[in-house]
């Protein structure tokens, strides 16, 4: 059974036993009966619950754990992270500390880097747009970093029948560790933008949970650029019948980054859709990128329809693309379940054909990424946004010398 | 008023060209071809499969894949040889592939005004061009929505086919080289892109080399000049009563020959 409806969700949540480890017998959070979540054995935000990672588990097998050391261990925070926030009209910016009923209503931490990011946080960044209300402007979080180790927390929750866009921009340098959880009301519409953009020093971790009510609607637009390390697990529940979810992500990896995104789809209620499509492009000696999709459809959520797709195209030699989908079937009544991954090479027939219409290589081959891109960039509704992702792709391209 | 242009003139002198095998080292497929074209003339070339038709169309074009061993190819006395591929589309040659390739996500408005941009050396002027690809593509039967699409994403073997044309129609090129245009093609998509194709030459400034299989696509656009290609060379050569002789004939008599040679 799934604790967190929607219509008990408020309620619901200011009580104790919110979260299932300080309260055993609320059993809230935990997954759904007969759901065996593929991506987390333990789920607590006590910190000490987790195991510490040794490379070997399924979680941990592709991401480098020198660089994440400090946030694994929890090291006290010694660095800082500026956040501004500009928000039109009718939006509640606040700050919550941690033990906050408010905080961790979508998210249980489903290993220590994320527990200890809430734990280690000073504060919890609330930002609630209303029932109803219809933003005409984005809500931007601008989140910049000054160097040293840092801990974060981000609350969105969206009232029903509300829309709102949220752009959470991570610029500067840092080895952070961020949580984020995003509640969709019943009903609401919700476009989130996480743009990782930060200097190639930065070490970023996220655990990014995002919750859907009755009939609401979320587009979720991952764009990661910048960064030595970055590791987002974003994942998606529902709470109540006819919610829909595209999860989109855009990865520029260049040499010596790591990027990683490992989703989590649990469909438990009826007649759902999920849809993930995330586009990297690689280049450089030592460019790893990671993708994992994992989608569960539980035996209560007849009616599911759930397709998610990984491509990756491979621009030099060096360069590694781990793709690891994964969907696990309950019930025998879906509408469609599939998922794809497919990693190429750059199309030298793609590149011989523009050319031989006068336009010269590094013309061609911007054209070519930019069309890879364009699917996953064209949903993107804040125009300085796409024109800022889109610059840095052509930068990333001219880097190379292409 | 008929304007004249002064005649360029492509010369390709003793060609020979190979390609890199599996494991086999590199395999000669052009073997010493001669060929002139000027502006104004169509030239047919025909042959048999594996004759080496497309590997010429790919080596003016300047296709990676093929290494040219020996022999030139000169356009106004400059070596074509010597330039990128890209170059080569800016100094007007242009090849409509048998294969075009699809560029996902690119829309076919953005690359004919990119590519126009660099073949014509400015950017042309926004309302001109729209009103220029809008007459291109109505002449040619193709759907306004077709300029939204993806660069041949999806497109059927005669949207492949009206998409090159297009292409021949706007970049206005001094030379086209027309690889299997007719392949894939009925009757009425045929006589369509023939007629695109009419259109480019009656201007009088291209100079086209029609590579094809069959007779058919040559009741349409009447070539001046006919060649048959056959074991990497240009082995006959005649007016449109060739091709006439060809269809009674076939190829097979050039076959043999070349294989007793």
């Amino acid at each position: 059974m799934s604790v967190l409806r929607e219509a008990g969700a408020r309620v619901d949540a200011t009580g104790p036993g919110f979260r299932p480890d300080r309260a055993p017998a609320g059993g809230a959070g935990r997954p759904a009966a007969g759901v065996a979540a593929p991506a987390a054995q333990v789920r607590s935000w006590d910190p000490q619950a987790h195991p510490v990672p040794t490379g070997r588990e399924e979680a941990w097998r592709f991401t480098p754990l020198r660089p994440l050391r400090a946030l694994i261990n929890g090291q006290e925070p010694d660095g800082k992270i500026d956040i501004s926030v500009s928000a039109p009209a009718g939006v509640e910016v606040e700050q919550l500390p941690t033990d906050s009923p408010r905080v961790g209503r979508v998210l249980t931490p489903a290993d220590r880097v994320a527990a200890f990011a809430t734990e280690r946080a000073t504060g919890a960044l609330a930002v609630t747009v209303p029932a109803e209300q219809d933003l005409a402007e984005p809500v931007v979080v601008r989140l910049r970093g000054d160097g040293g180790v840092c801990y974060g927390h981000v609350v969105v929750e969206v009232g029903p029948f509300a829309r709102a866009t949220v752009v959470l921009d991570h610029t500067g340098t840092a080895t952070y560790s961020g949580n984020v959880e995003v509640h969709v009301g019943h009903g609401a519409s919700v476009a989130f933008v996480s743009l990782q953009d930060w200097e190639d020093d930065a070490i970023h971790a996220g655990a990014h949970a995002f919750s859907l009510g009755r009939d609401a609607r979320l587009r979720v637009t991952h764009v990661t650029l910048g960064g030595r390390l970055v590791r987002l697990c974003p994942t998606v529940d529902y709470r109540g019948p006819g919610g829909d979810a595209e999860l989109a992500g855009l990865f520029f990896t260049d040499a010596g980054q790591h990027q990683e995104h490992r989703l989590l789809v649990t469909h438990t209620e009826r007649g759902c859709r999920s849809r993930v499509t995330y586009k990297g492009a690689l280049q450089g000696a030592e460019a790893h990128a990671v993708w994992i999709g994992d989608v569960v459809i539980g035996p209560d959520a007849v009616g599911t329809d759930t397709y998610e797709i990984n491509r990756n195209l491979v621009l030099t030699d060096g360069a590694r693309a781990d793709s690891v989908p994964n969907l696990e079937i309950l019930t025998g009544e879906v509408v469609g379940a599939g998922h794809a991954s497919a990693t190429g090479r750059f199309d030298d027939e793609a590149l011989f054909y523009l050319m031989s219409r006068g336009i010269p290589a590094d013309e061609a081959r911007r054209l070519v990424v930019r069309g890879f891109f364009s699917e996953v960039l064209d949903r993107v509704e804040v125009p300085a946004l796409r024109e800022r992702v889109l610059a840095a792709v052509d930068d990333e391209l001219a880097a190379v010398g292409a | 008023m008929k304007v004249t242009y002064p005649v360029s003139t492509l010369e390709i002198r003793n060609l020979h060209v190979s390609v890199e095998t599996d494991g086999e080292g590199p395999r000669e497929i052009l073997r010493g071809v001669d060929l002139t074209v000027r502006t104004g003339e169509t030239h047919a070339i025909m042959g048999p499969n594996g004759s080496g038709k497309s590997t010429l169309s790919y080596s003016i074009a300047g296709h990676p894949k093929y290494t040219v061993t020996e022999g030139s190819i000169l356009l106004d006395g400059e070596d074509v040889l010597a330039m990128s591929v890209d170059a080569r589309a800016r100094v007007g040659i242009f090849l409509a592939m048998q294969y075009p390739v699809e560029v996902p996500g690119v829309s076919v408005s953005n690359f004919l005004r990119t590519s126009a941009t660099a073949v014509r050396g400015e950017a042309p002027k926004l309302r001109l061009w729209v009103k220029e690809v809008k007459e291109a593509m109505a002449t040619l039967g193709m759907d306004p929505s077709f300029a939204d699409r993806g660069v041949n994403e999806g497109f059927s073997g005669g949207e492949k086919k009206r998409h090159e044309i297009l292409q021949m129609t706007l970049l206005k090129p001094r030379f086209a080289i027309l690889d299997e245009t007719d392949s894939g093609l009925d009757v009425d998509a045929l006589r369509v892109v023939s007629d695109g194709i009419n259109a480019v030459r009656a201007a009088g400034n291209t100079g086209t080399l029609l590579i094809t299989h069959y007779t058919r696509i040559l009741r349409y656009v009447r070539p001046d000049f006919v060649h048959v290609m056959a074991g990497g060379r240009i082995v006959d050569s005649g007016g449109p009563e060739l091709a006439a002789t060809l269809e009674e004939t076939g190829y097979d008599r050039y076959v043999k020959a070349e294989a007793a040679a």
